[in-house]
């Protein structure tokens, strides 16, 4: 059978109306699927019976098709060109996440690097008043000296280099009327581990009577090497020797490292 | 858009395809049940019932098995005629002379085509009563070629070339 034959049958018509078997269905489909010709003529007879039904339909109200979308819980409306304008806003909606989310980033580095920054600044000021608290005692300590050295009420007594260390030497200040002396160890070296300098005035007679006027502790951060010792009222020499930490009851004589007379 | 470029995505459940395959096929399926289920509550619960099942069941058609319109067509008529079964309407053969789909025409309160049906009406007064009836019970009903035989006694071999004459009638009309 030529394909005009086999369209003339009729066969197509009852193929668009849902009327053949199973078998016969299958093989106008692959005839269809073969031959354009076959193919454009079951889309013109469908076109026709559809048209045909069509303008016999009784009104149809729309509920209808509210009452299926219910049913089948679909969500798009009749409004078909809702699809470009859904896009639309839905890239819009992505675009302004991702900036709110750049944005958001933006602020949240500024705000680290801002935190940093502040860390920072504390530090320096912390840093800083460190350095004014230590000045202010440094100063505290040449305004000591300063005043020691100035004062011409004092007796200044220069002690000289002993055998154990000739190179050695200080200065005592000392106010008569009010027994204050203040030392002066610049030229003494800095006494090692465990060991620190012991002063001492002495009264040479009726024999020689060395008495302890206190220890030059806290040596190396006296940067100005000016100390407060204890009074005295009637010294006649001032020594100075090295001693055990803690200091001594008599001095070590071997240890002598300045002397000198009023 | 054309049935072949619909198919693909009703087959992927694009909820908008659903939409156009409504507004493409609705009307036409309706006229089938209405031609049926003679009670227009019972014609559009049965429309619901049809587009329901269609789209449920989408995943059960294949293009390899027939047209996508003669797959829910099938749909409707069988649905509408269980429900005849199930309401106990009288099922026999109906008066052909004075019920068929031309009946559907009839009552001006359900007429919704106007315009369409206007030019329809002209076609339908040259339309010869034969083909009515052919049509009625081939495409409307979905008598078999031998129950069509029967029923209009005319020999089995006809009813295809005579329901293909009609058909070629109408399209010369219809311009398709």
């Amino acid at each position: 059978m030529d394909t005009k034959q086999y369209i003339e049958s009729g066969i197509l018509e009852l193929y668009v109306y849902g009327l053949l078997s199973e078998t016969e269905n299958s093989e106008v489909s692959q005839m269809a699927k073969e031959q354009e010709e076959i193919e454009a003529e079951i889309i013109s007879i469908e076109k026709a019976i559809v048209n045909l039904s069509t303008s016999f339909s009784p009104f149809l109200s729309a509920d209808n098709f509210e009452k299926i979308k219910a049913k089948l819980d679909l969500k798009y409306s009749k409004v078909i060109d809702m699809k470009p304008r859904n896009n639309w806003s839905q890239y819009v909606g992505w675009a302004a996440a991702v900036t709110l989310l750049v944005g958001i980033s933006y602020q949240y580095a500024q705000l680290s690097e801002n935190q940093n920054q502040v860390a920072t600044i504390e530090k320096e000021k912390m840093n800083l008043k460190d350095t004014l608290v230590n000045l202010k005692a440094k100063n505290k300590q040449t305004l000591t000296a300063l005043t020691v050295i100035r004062d011409t009420n004092n007796t200044v007594i220069n002690l000289g280099g002993q055998a154990v260390s000739p190179k050695s030497y200080a200065k005592i200040y000392w106010n008569k009327e009010t027994e204050l002396v203040y030392v002066d160890a610049t030229g003494l070296p800095e006494p090692p581990e465990g060991m620190v300098y012991q002063i001492w005035s002495l009264k040479l007679a009726p024999q020689l009577t060395p008495t302890s006027i206190g220890l030059l502790s806290e040596f190396s951060t006296n940067t100005e090497k000016i100390f407060a010792v204890e009074k005295t009222g009637d010294a006649e020499a001032f020594g100075i020797t090295l001693e055990p930490a803690g200091g001594s009851k008599s001095p070590t004589m071997e240890q002598l490292y300045t002397l000198g007379k009023v | 858009m054309t049935q072949e470029e619909l198919i693909p995505l009703i087959l992927r459940k694009d909820e908008r395809a659903f939409t156009i395959m409504y507004d493409m096929y609705s009307k036409s399926l309706f006229s089938v049940i209405s031609n049926l289920l003679k009670e227009t509550e019972d014609a559009e619960d049965t429309l619901q019932e049809v587009f329901v099942k269609i789209w449920k069941s989408i995943d059960s058609y294949s293009e390899n098995k027939g047209r996508f319109y003669t797959w829910i067509l099938n749909i409707a008529r069988n649905t509408a005629i269980d429900k005849l079964r199930s309401k106990g309407y009288n099922n026999s053969k109906k008066n052909l002379s004075a019920d068929n789909f031309v009946h559907l025409l009839d009552d001006s309160n359900k007429l919704t085509n106007r315009i369409d049906t206007i030019g329809i009406l002209e076609f339908v007064k040259k339309l010869k009563p034969k083909c009515i009836e052919i049509i009625e019970l081939l495409f409307f009903q979905g008598y078999t070629q031998q129950e069509a035989s029967d029923e209009l006694a005319i020999p089995l071999g006809t009813v295809k070339t005579q329901n293909r004459n009609c058909i070629n009638d109408l399209r010369t009309y219809l311009k398709v």
